[in-house]
């Protein structure tokens, strides 16, 4: 009846995890206590969880990676602590299967569950702004994108209290993922959480690439896009290109454990190698899946600060496309010691060192364009430039690791673990700090504050070189990844430091999170009053502050790169119009969140093998696909009437604020 | 659909087939089918001909399919189509024979005085 699962599938016995299980339900408890008391159960449901809205659905993603990076740290700074004591006679306070687990959904959690929400979150937030569209190309994809990724959270989330999770590494590389290696569940529960959220990244990457291809406001040119929608566009293209390739790693891995094949085992012909390869072709265009968006981010946050247009625009767009290509040539350096030849290391090695040659042009194109700038250093910039600092460094460690010779000292030595997060933390993570002071006005029309942010900063920035720069010659001196106790006393010393520095980074999250209680709190303080307070160039800051639901009342025209700048400097922003056209609008639908809902029902009874309950909800979620689909009522017109009332509560104080302060941008002296 | 909000621009570019262009392309088809199967069946053509004859026959099917059934051309309106087709073929090439390239080097390496130093020590 119900499979594997029994009530011994709950672990009693670990006084961690029932520890944490205590604190979820009582906080869980509270949390739904609070809604159901304030009445706001209808409010979420209709305003939030059944929004097409492109721009709520990326608050929805940022806001679920930002709670995942909560769930990601806590699993890292359990394995900081514990290394910085199990040495010699000490075993630590972690049993090596709970600690396998850890490092295992600490890795999968924070590339799945942290980053990409938070790429895809701020796609979804800025792209369709920047692009002068309403919405995307297909909103309601969009909200089952939404809900998938959150089914592949629930079950990752569900894994720690009922049953276990992989212990076998974020790629579950077999033979060790296999049956045989890995009886437990741990594995299809990785299996199929990522499969399900691997369809909703997929699904979003194919919204985006119509999006930007088909939605841009009239006049606007390929080449006339921001350069964060360029990023957004070739990161899309990888993502359809590459997910695939790990959903059908993913499949013949379950194959295997499911069917009793044998793609990658010992036995009968299976060759483990194979997965590692196919894992890999995904793996890494997936880093620049990642990164790409985040160069983006930085090139709007340095032209807007430095009060410049972005030095050299078009190579950033060939180099971005470069990288894009390139990042498919280059995924055998995460296995020269796996026993290619000469020929087969030599051509990956020098692809990879290829691939920092595009990245050095975006480097230089953002010092160009802070030269002889203006620069205003608010958090926006204070990321970027920290990031500047950090990624060169990381970026140096792997042209160092591109090197076949020295990558068979260092491979899977802490060295890489230093390059790896460095590049990430220093890359995407700064990025997206960026990138959240820099859109969070546009989100919700008030800015962050600013003091708790820079004790956020400055504890992050500290932290991460106090906890990663001692994992760089930990590697040298020889210390393996994945240790969960170690015989050599020299090693110690080093890995307190590191987990002092992660001490300063939960006081770099902590900080962050009391930034935004400050700044919701004080919001009166901070408005944005003209929806442009940067004194921005892109088209995002030419609406307001939060941006109505149809984003624009008129589709703005462009015949220029930076039209919204140019149209600041003539005097022609924030026209007002005599009449307005009803705008047609896509209604809110419950059905992406129904079909995630019985994807998350499908997903478990796999993990669990109980086989009535798989089938019953897979069809639930083709039934409720079916029933959307014969709906026919899924927009309505937006009265011209409501939109003029809506504007002119805008525009007219706008104006008058304009003149009384000057125009040419308002924003930045206004606000 | 209004144009604001993109839908029917995007109709506008696809020219569809006419009943001419789907005859062919399905006769086409037909025929590379019917090739393929003889190639197999007939016995005239030589043995090592046989799967690189197919492996042909495939990607000439695929090609006229791609032309005749989803329109791809170098006619302006579908453009955006043909460098998405190009990119895809690319990936697909690089994924295929990359994949091919590397498992079989690794084979040669790795395996090979493995299943010497197994045979001999039976033997």
């Amino acid at each position: 009846m119900f499979g594997k699962l029994s009530l011994s599938a709950i672990p009693f016995h670990e006084p961690i995890i029932m520890g944490t299980l205590l604190m979820v339900c009582l906080g869980g408890a509270a949390l739904l206590g609070w809604l159901t008391y304030q009445r706001k159960w209808g409010y979420l449901w209709t305003e939030w969880f059944t929004t097409v809205d492109h721009k709520r659905i990326g608050i929805m993603y940022v806001i679920l990676a930002l709670v995942m990076l909560l769930r990601g740290f806590a699993d890292a700074i359990m394995m900081r602590a514990q290394q910085a004591v199990a040495a010699s006679d000490a075993a630590g306070y972690l049993p090596p299967h709970h600690y396998d687990q850890i490092f295992t959904a600490h890795g999968v959690i924070m590339i799945f569950f942290v980053a990409m929400p938070f790429v895809v979150g701020l796609m979804n937030l800025v792209v369709p702004l920047q692009i002068g569209a309403r919405d995307v190309a297909y909103p309601f994809l969009n909200s089952l994108s939404y809900w998938l990724t959150a089914s592949g959270v629930v079950l990752v989330m569900m894994s720690m209290f009922v049953g276990d999770f992989a212990a076998t590494g974020w790629l579950a590389y077999p033979p060790l993922s296999e049956l045989k290696f890995s009886p437990t569940v741990g594995v299809d529960y990785y299996i199929w959480a990522l499969q399900l959220s691997g369809l909703g990244t997929t699904l979003s990457g194919i919204n985006f690439i119509v999006t930007i291809l088909r939605m841009r406001t009239p006049g606007m040119k390929l080449m006339q896009m921001p350069v964060f929608t360029w990023t957004a566009l070739v990161t899309n293209i990888l993502i359809v290109a590459a997910f695939p390739i790990l959903t059908v790693a993913l499949a013949l891995l379950a194959a295997d454990r499911y069917l009793d094949m044998h793609f990658f085992t010992n036995e009968l012909g299976g060759n483990a190698m194979l997965y590692i390869n196919l894992i890999w072709i995904w793996g890494h265009p997936e880093v620049y899946i990642l990164i790409l968006p985040c160069f983006g981010v930085f090139s709007e946050v340095v032209a807007t600060f430095s009060g410049k247009p972005l030095f050299g625009y078009k190579s950033m767009v060939y180099a971005t496309a470069g990288i894009g290509v390139a990042s498919f040539i280059v995924w055998l350096h995460h296995f020269f010691t796996m026993g290619s030849g000469a020929d087969v290391n030599a051509f990956f090695g020098i692809s990879t060192m290829i691939i920092s040659i595009p990245t050095g042009v975006k480097l230089f194109n953002w010092l160009f364009t802070m030269y002889r700038g203006r620069i205003r250093f608010n958090l926006p910039m204070l990321w970027t430039v920290a990031f500047m600092v950090t990624f060169t460094i990381g970026g140096m460690t792997g042209v160092l690791l591109a090197v076949p010779g020295a990558d068979f000292v260092l491979h899977n030595s802490l060295f890489l673990i230093a390059h790896f997060h460095n590049v990430i933390i220093g890359g995407v993570v700064f990025g997206v700090f960026a990138a959240i002071n820099y859109w969070f006005p546009k989100a919700f029309g008030f800015k962050l504050e600013e003091r708790w942010g820079k004790a956020s900063f400055w504890c992050w920035v500290v932290g991460f070189y106090l906890a990663f720069m001692p994992l760089y010659v930990l590697g040298l001196m020889g210390m393996t990844r994945r240790m969960n106790h170690y015989a050599n006393p020299a090693w110690q010393p080093y890995l307190i430091v590191a987990a002092v520095g992660a001490v300063f980074i939960a006081l770099g999250i902590g900080f962050m999170l009391l930034q935004f209680v400050v700044s919701i709190r004080n919001r009166a303080a901070n408005p944005d009053l003209t929806g442009d307070p940067w004194g921005g160039r892109t088209l995002e800051w030419a609406t307001s502050s939060p941006a109505p639901f149809y984003n624009f009342a008129v589709l703005p025209k462009v015949e220029e790169l930076d039209q919204f700048w140019a149209d600041k400097e003539h005097k022609r922003a924030y026209p007002q119009y005599a009449h307005y056209d009803d705008i047609h609008m896509p209604r809110n639908t419950g059905a992406g969140l129904i079909m995630a809902a019985f994807g998350t029902v499908f997903g478990f009874a796999m993990v669990w093998h109980i086989w009535w309950l798989a089938i019953g909800g897979l069809l639930c979620m083709i039934g409720s696909f079916l029933v959307r689909a014969f709906d026919t009522d899924v927009d309505y017109y937006v009265p011209g009437a409501e939109v003029e009332k809506i504007e002119r509560t805008r525009l007219v104080p706008l104006h008058k604020l304009i003149e009384n302060v000057g125009p040419a941008s308002a924003g930045e002296k206004v606000a | 659909m209004s144009s604001q909000h993109g839908h029917s621009d995007a109709h506008q570019h696809n020219a569809h087939g006419s009943l001419k262009s789907y005859t062919v392309g399905f006769a086409l088809s037909l025929i590379l089918t019917l090739l393929s199967f003889g190639c197999v069946m007939s016995g005239a053509v030589p043995q090592h001909l046989v799967v690189p004859g197919i492996v042909v026959f495939c990607i000439a099917q695929l090609l006229v399919q791609l032309a005749f059934f989803l329109h791809m051309s170098a006619a302006p309106g579908q453009r955006d189509n043909l460098s998405i087709g190009v990119f895809t073929l690319l990936i697909i090439a690089i994924v295929v024979v990359g994949s091919l390239w590397v498992m079989h080097n690794m084979n040669m390496y790795m395996m090979h005085p493995m299943m010497q130093s197994t045979s001999s020590s039976i033997g």
